[in-house]
């Protein structure tokens, strides 16, 4: 029952109640469910942490290892977000190559994190040749909607705990030896907000249910950066178009969300 | 924001590169354009309404719109590796989500509509330049659409708003850095269907930015629309 696709008489069920400001689990059309954050989720990582957004729950680890620099920035240290939708956090979700989802989600999260400018990268050099890289891995553990936001709060939660291994003599990551020094990061990090429409109206945090209702969304990553709200990403999805009143009135609230989402989270960044 | 922000190659801010626009240019197919801004070029071919394999992708509602962009291996300076990349996988589904909202899908139930898009020679901007021949082909197909789709990278260096950035522009660093701001419309609306950027920018401004792309996809419209006439001379 669970594993069948949302069918058109919730689709319009829930179009029509969306249209009255109505949601099933009786939250207002932009309000968040209750988030909850644990942090150090494995001690084998550098940094880890998992959300629970309502029933979904989300599981981020960061891993560190030295590397190559890219060419064209052979001076800073690499940033690199996977992630792997398991079927085990979805009846939706199937083994086998990664889905344009599983792409899309980290490229998201990925772009929020690198246009606000958190991780100073140009701290991550090591010698001539060799930069840490960042490794952000992605685990949806149960999908009940909204990943992309989640797995966000996901990342920059575990970057802010995120320790520099310690390297021996050779270069090679010591693990036994206690690591002192933290990620370098600047004050500023990233949210994402995505809003989802269906019909004319415009969701935020959408269980998984209203989430396979909605025809289109558009993601934003949003930071506070030089005493300014500055918006670092943006991308809309799905087969729907935006107009342009309606994205207005999304921009006009990124600051309040973000205001919002900090308040909550603020004991962990 | 300054008076007027100069930009390398001399042109004024809201200023498009010089825009070339040629439908049929693949005899082979059933629809077929390029769309150059400047130093970029982007060449589309449509395949379709078809027969979809495998069967078992058929939708019996509508046709699937199935798109697949890229970059040819010697189109930018380090070789690209040829066959899909995470990014142009990406581009691919935006494109498609930025050209579907014209096609009348639900006439051809069960088939596949076949988008090939593919760079020749890329200076940025190949998303919103594959998306105008895409747009174009599909005309030059015949397949029934509502409109053409116009798309143009808006953006942002430092804090001067610009119209169809360069790579140099892209890679500009200084002060608030640059912002490319892909967006694509339904031409002569103000309906959306490609919003996409990463950056820099105020929420204020992004109305602005988005409003750069009025007169931008003015021009675009009627260069496609100067192509597609002139094959029926």
């Amino acid at each position: 029952m669970i594993s069948m696709e949302t069918s058109n008489l919730t689709k319009e069920t829930l179009k029509k109640m969306f249209a009255e400001g109505k949601r099933f689990d009786g939250r207002n059309l932009l309000e968040f469910r209750d988030i909850s954050i644990e942090i150090g989720v494995s001690n084998k990582a550098e940094g880890s942490t998992r959300v629970r957004l309502g029933k979904t729950d989300v599981i981020v680890g960061v891993k560190l290892a030295p590397g190559e620099p890219y060419p064209d920035s052979p001076d800073k240290g690499n940033l690199s977000v996977s992630c792997d939708l398991l079927p085990l956090a979805s009846p939706r979700f199937e083994m086998g190559p990664p889905g344009f989802y599983a792409i899309e989600l980290p490229r998201l999260v990925d772009r929020a994190i690198r246009g606000s400018s958190m991780i100073e990268l140009e701290k991550l050099f090591i010698e001539e040749g060799k930069v840490w890289t960042v490794f952000i891995d992605i685990y949806p553990i149960n999908d009940d909607g909204n990943l992309i936001d989640a797995s966000t709060i996901g990342a920059i939660i575990a970057l802010k705990n995120t320790m520099i291994p310690v390297l021996d003599e050779k270069g090679m990551i010591d693990y036994e030896k206690k690591p002192t020094k933290k990620l370098p990061l600047s004050k500023t990090y990233p949210f994402s907000f995505t809003f989802y429409k269906l019909g004319n109206s415009i969701i935020m945090d959408p269980t998984r249910e209203e989430e396979e209702a909605c025809d289109a969304r558009i993601t934003f990553g949003v930071s506070y950066w030089n005493n300014q709200y500055m918006v670092n990403s943006c991308q809309k999805t799905g087969e729907l178009s935006f107009s342009k009143e309606e994205i207005s009135k999304i921009t006009n609230i990124l600051s309040k969300k973000f205001d919002e989402m900090n308040e909550k989270l603020k004991k962990f960044l | 924001m300054a008076k007027e922000f100069k930009r390398k190659d001399g042109r004024k801010p809201t200023e498009l590169r010089k825009i070339v626009a040629k439908v049929g240019v693949i005899p082979n197919a059933d629809g077929s354009a390029m769309f150059a801004f400047g130093d970029t070029v982007a060449i589309a071919a449509v395949y379709g309404p078809r027969l979809l394999h495998p069967k078992h992708m058929e939708d019996p509602t509508k046709c699937i719109l199935r798109v697949n962009y890229d970059l040819l291996p010697f189109s930018v300076h380090d070789r690209k590796k040829p066959g899909p990349s995470r990014r142009s996988q990406e581009i691919s589904k935006v494109t498609e989500w930025a050209l579907s909202p014209v096609v009348d899908l639900k006439s051809f139930p069960n088939t596949v509509i076949d988008v090939q898009i593919y760079i020749i020679q890329a200076d940025a901007g190949t998303r919103t330049a594959g998306i105008n021949a895409a747009s174009m082909a599909l005309a030059h197909a015949g397949i029934p659409m509502k409109n053409l789709v116009c798309s143009v990278a808006v953006g942002k260096l430092d804090k001067n708003l610009v119209v169809d950035l360069t790579k140099e522009e892209e890679d500009f660093e200084e002060g608030e850095g640059s912002t490319d701001f892909a967006i694509a419309r339904i031409a002569n609306t103000d309906e959306f269907t490609l919003l996409q950027f990463d950056g820099k920018v105020q929420p204020e401004l992004i109305n602005d930015l988005i409003s750069l792309s009025d007169n931008a996809c003015k021009e675009i419209y009627e260069a496609q629309k100067k192509a597609l006439k002139e094959i029926i001379k």
